[in-house]
């Protein structure tokens, strides 16, 4: 076995993905671009500091990780299935000595490889608005890719399920639009009631968005390694599923 | 021949490279490929027929693990499938029934992209795609985008694509399907050459024609069986016959010839207001008759007669 056979498939998506890098990075970067100058700018004069940062100090961090969740979980859905379907690449890949773990692994270190991407522009335009991160960001990578491979083998799962393009809106309007609007990037989990907060910090994308706003501004407390470690259990287990998931879809 | 001289080795040179021996799959109740044997060996090109929903597919994707076997055996280069597959992989190149290039590469991208997937060296994957381009006459496309390609292209980049690791078997599902006659004998052409190469081949198409110009065996399978097998003149002399006559005319007209035909050795079918008679030997008194008829026509039995014999006039569709 070759455990590093997998950056084949990572490979030849990033060959892929050069070829029309425009397009796609607009894709993934619009919105949370959008969001930071609408939210950030516009709704943030009239909303007074949070913790002491200005609103858009505090939006900024948790646009960061939604951006990696978007990136991931939409190459790993459409990108994925058009790959699975369409195209037939899988279908021509496993007729060669890579193996379904080959082949899934590429696809998910791919996925998490746009996440981190998509972070990096996000980050680098931050100085735009005025903001300026600390140099603790770059610790923060490393925690962004975690949550990479956990969206992008969860964005997998649903290809691995999936029958037609519609049945990721499922996926879209029911986990990822969800998680984006209650793991704490637009508003403190502390004002909710005490049940609302509890389920919101157990959602996946709450301990990447609350790492995110400490490391971007070096503001480093609490159990910040526990925090990591719930992500990257659940990141391996996802990975585990979406291996299982994708051999019984490919293999009869 | 003295038998002395020619000692039977099971394992020598002379060893099947492919052996299936009560190969199986069920799909919940349904029995999609029942208890089948056949081998293929060195060298061989063996066309492999059935119609839609035989069980080719299956059973080629059995050889490939992208199915999983029933129950049976399948050995490849003598080593067991599904737990070497890997290594069996490497020595075989597959050339898909659907288009499966990838759209935004390159012709030469998709080949070395292909090349590292076996590992094959950068410097050693640029010659061979330089070597594979010139013998399938795209040499000139090399640069272009997959979209930009025609149909033929495509389809003898699929197969370059699947020498690129110098496969001992290439197996072949539907490999013109689509194309058009120029571009169906340039891709006979260069089959035809690899053979002449030693390539073994395991070949599905529905083009009776082209299995007949190709092949060394066939094997033909129905509902899951395989219900002939051998050198396909052989098989057709023996379950055809040596001639067809395709006579037209009106029903009495018909039936009137089919009475007389009783003294030849010929047995004949009736489709439509055509009546199909099979020889299987010379007969001067059908000749006779014949003379009588408006229209017919006399012509060799071929695969296609053997074909529909033994799977049938009833469509398939799956």
């Amino acid at each position: 076995m070759k455990p590093f056979a997998f950056l084949k498939i990572w490979r030849r998506n990033a060959l892929v993905w050069r070829t029309h890098i425009a397009a796609t990075l607009i894709g993934n970067l619009g919105q949370p671009l959008l969001f930071l100058l609408a939210m950030g700018y516009g709704l943030g004069h009239a909303v007074p500091a949070i913790d002491g940062l200005t609103y858009l100090q505090f939006l900024a961090p948790g646009l960061v990780a939604s951006s990696v969740m978007y990136s991931a979980a939409f190459e790993n859905t459409y990108g994925s299935y058009t790959r699975l379907s369409l195209q037939k690449t899988y279908e021509a890949i496993l007729t060669t000595p890579m193996t379904m773990r080959d082949l899934a692994l590429g696809e998910i270190a791919w996925g998490a490889t746009k996440g981190l991407i998509a972070a990096l522009i996000m980050l680098a335009a931050l100085p735009l608005f005025g903001l300026w991160p600390s140099p603790w960001v770059i610790a923060l990578l490393p925690i962004l890719f975690i949550a990479g491979v956990f969206f992008a083998a969860f964005g997998l799962i649903m290809t691995a399920l999936a029958n037609d393009y519609e049945f990721f809106n499922y996926f879209i309007s029911l986990v990822v639009t969800p998680l984006f609007l209650f793991s704490g990037i637009f508003f403190p989990l502390d004002t909710l009631s005490p049940t609302a907060r509890l389920i919101c910090e157990h959602l996946p994308l709450t301990p990447i968005v609350t790492l995110s706003r400490m490391f971007c501004y070096g503001r480093i407390e609490g159990p910040w390694l526990m925090k990591i470690l719930g992500p990257l259990l659940l990141a391996v287990a996802t990975v585990w599923l979406a291996i299982v998931l994708l051999r019984r879809r490919l293999i009869r | 021949m003295n038998p002395v001289a020619m000692p039977n080795h099971p394992a020598g040179p002379t060893a099947p490279l492919l052996a299936v021996s009560g190969l199986t799959k069920r799909f919940g109740n349904r029995t999609a490929v029942n208890a089948i044997d056949f081998s293929v060996a060195p060298g061989e090109c063996v066309g492999f027929l059935g119609p839609n929903g035989a069980g080719k597919t299956t059973t080629i994707n059995m050889l490939l693990g992208l199915v999983q076997k029933s129950a049976g055996a399948i050995r490849l280069f003598d080593l067991p499938v599904p737990q070497k597959l890997a290594a069996i992989k490497a020595r075989i190149g597959v050339v898909p029934q659907a288009d499966s290039l990838d759209p935004d590469l390159t012709v030469e991208q998709n080949l070395l992209l292909y090349a590292s997937y076996y590992s094959i060296p950068r410097n050693v994957a640029r010659e061979r795609a330089a070597e594979l381009l010139h013998f399938f006459a795209l040499e000139s496309r090399r640069g272009e985008v997959i979209g930009q390609l025609s149909g033929g292209q495509r389809r003898r980049l699929l197969l370059a694509r699947a020498l690129i690791n110098e496969p001992q078997l290439l197996i072949l599902d539907e490999p013109t399907i689509g194309l058009d006659p120029q571009a169906r004998h340039l891709m006979w052409e260069r089959l035809q050459a690899l053979k002449a190469g030693g390539t073994t081949m395991l070949l599905t198409s529905h083009y009776l024609d082209e299995v007949a110009r190709l092949s060394d065996q066939v094997l033909i399978i129905d509902h899951g069986r395989i219900v002939a097998q051998g050198e396909p003149r052989q098989l057709i002399t023996d379950l055809v016959g040596i001639e067809v006559f395709e006579v037209e005319g009106t029903d009495a007209e018909l039936d009137l010839l089919r009475r007389e035909l009783a003294g030849c050795d010929a047995v004949s079918e009736r489709v439509g207001g055509t009546l199909y008679i099979y020889a299987k030997k010379e007969c001067d008194h059908l000749e006779a008759l014949l003379k009588k008829s408006r229209g017919w026509l006399r012509r060799p039995a071929n695969l296609e007669d053997l074909f529909i014999q033994l799977t049938g006039r009833s469509l398939r569709e799956s």
